[in-house]
């Protein structure tokens, strides 16, 4: 295969919607819908909660930080605030732009917006990128989130554990959007009529950025930003960590997400942080499901689905070696076996996906 | 020349609930509100072309299952992202059992 062309301007994106792999239908497990509906309900409960605990957590440790400044034992504190800061904001960003983790939609909006705030992506542009997300999830000129793209850049890769390339494009990218609006490029997944929507937010992030860069040098000290902008940078390893194994070393421009989307079981604080998001297929397969009915959701559908990893560190075990490997053949990707029962792939969906497999592989 | 059809019976539709109803190539959604009203509308999303019977309905919204974006049933307005062009409604009426649409 050529080399894959991941501009959402390319030749890629234009051929996926000549062929129809763009916008298609994808596969789903059956559920009966008494089953799925029960799934789908909202509620305020669990999400209120949640946030109770990572607000007033991120407070208490902030506090701690700041009144230990000065000393080594503040480093744990801010460690600790750092990941709720730099990663959770990510799966709350995440879950919020779904509409799904509340019941009311005033407070998946507000949860929304601090969310994209301290995971800096403009909550305008991106409720639309994530959209396109769900709609061509790793089809190649079309998704613009593929997070791990062929042939790997492991540099980048590496940076994203510390938010590096993130915030490189994220500043320059704000300015840009505070004064003319989307980019062109964004301009091909968000609608024109809300443009000015995305300037706006831009606006009052400059604004933010820019009071916080005052007390700094005000106070001529980095503590400021130590609570807010640093801990993009370090928290932010948690959500790369997790976010990675979402899709990576699986297969691109499928229209079945068992074989393009990873479930892993996390310990607790790993699912507190991420949302349950380490249910990823089934997430990408029923996005009106909160996250918190996702558990259930698994045990509904899992016989349908390739075995989930059993750890994280599995989960790198099984990828790593798979993106290695994509840095010499592009074209290479892991195929998860389905459980005896379930519904075969759809090889005539995924020729030309499919067509040239491992066993083509060249030797390591 | 519009005409009436019918789309089902009252009790196919559980309440706070809808089903899919195609007829002459057009696909339509069938919607039994929390009070026992009836409701139609288009049956595919206006921002991509999915069905709305998978999706889920709470109150009067509809909520599409592919990016939950969200409509009024009984107007068609779009409430949510990503969702900005309002859903096509269609007139209902009840007649015993039997609920029938007025399509074009
Ligand atoms: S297809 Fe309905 S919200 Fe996107």
């Amino acid at each position: 295969m050529a080399r894959r062309e991941y501009s959402l301007l390319g030749p890629d994106g234009a051929r996926a919607v000549e062929t129809g792999l763009a916008a298609a239908e994808w596969y789903h497990t059956d559920v009966p819908r008494k089953v799925m509906k029960e799934l789908m309900q909202r509620s305020d409960q669990p999400a209120i909660r949640d946030t109770i605990l990572l607000y007033g957590c991120m407070v208490g440790f902030a506090a701690g930080g700041i009144a230990l400044w000065g000393t080594w034992w503040c480093v744990p504190f801010w460690l600790a605030y750092g990941v709720l800061y730099g990663s959770a904001s990510d799966s709350r960003w995440h879950e919020c732009g779904h509409g799904t983790a509340f019941k009311t939609a005033w407070m998946n909006n507000a949860v929304y917006e601090i969310a994209s705030f301290m995971i800096m992506r403009n909550s305008a542009t991106w409720r639309w990128s994530h959209a396109r997300h769900h709609t061509d999830t790793y089809i190649v000129g079309r998704d613009p989130e593929i997070a791990i793209m062929r042939p790997p850049a492991f540099v980048k890769l590496i940076g994203s554990f510390f938010g590096i390339p993130e915030v490189i494009d994220f500043f320059p990218r704000m300015i840009r959007n505070s004064l003319s609006g989307p980019t062109a490029e964004e301009r091909t997944f968000v609608p024109q009529s809300e443009w000015g929507k995305v300037q706006r937010v831009a606006l009052i992030y400059t604004a933010i950025y820019a009071a916080t860069l005052a007390a700094a040098i005000g106070m001529q000290s980095i503590l400021p930003l130590m609570v807010v902008g640093l801990p993009r940078i370090y928290g932010a390893w948690h959500h790369v960590m997790t976010g990675v194994l979402q899709h990576g070393g699986l297969a691109d421009n499928v229209i079945d997400h068992r074989l393009n989307s990873r479930t892993v079981y996390m310990n607790p604080v790993s699912r507190f942080v991420y949302w349950n998001m380490n249910y990823h297929v089934e997430h990408h397969m029923f996005p009106m499901v909160p996250y918190h009915a996702l558990p259930r959701l698994h045990e509904a559908i899992k016989h349908d689905l390739p075995a989930p990893n059993r750890s994280i560190v599995e989960a790198f075990a099984e990828m790593w070696p798979a993106l290695r490997r994509q840095l010499a053949y592009e074209d290479y990707f892991l195929r998860r076996d389905l459980p005896a029962g379930a519904k075969p792939y759809r090889e005539d969906f995924h020729r030309a996906a499919l067509g040239d497999m491992p066993d083509a592989l060249p030797a390591e | 020349m519009p005409q009436w059809i019918r789309a089902c019976a009252t009790g196919d539709v559980e309440e706070e609930d809808l089903i899919r109803f195609d007829h002459g190539g057009a696909t339509y959604a069938i919607y039994h509100s929390p009070e026992g009203r009836f409701y139609a509308t288009a049956g595919l999303c206006t921002h991509e072309n999915v069905h709305l019977c998978d999706g889920l309905v709470m109150g009067h919204l509809i909520e599409c299952p592919k990016h939950n974006g969200q409509f009024d049933y009984r107007t068609g307005a779009a409430k949510r992202a990503p969702v900005c062009v309002d859903l096509r409604t269609y007139p209902v009426k009840v007649d015993g059992s039997d609920v029938f649409i007025e399509v074009p």
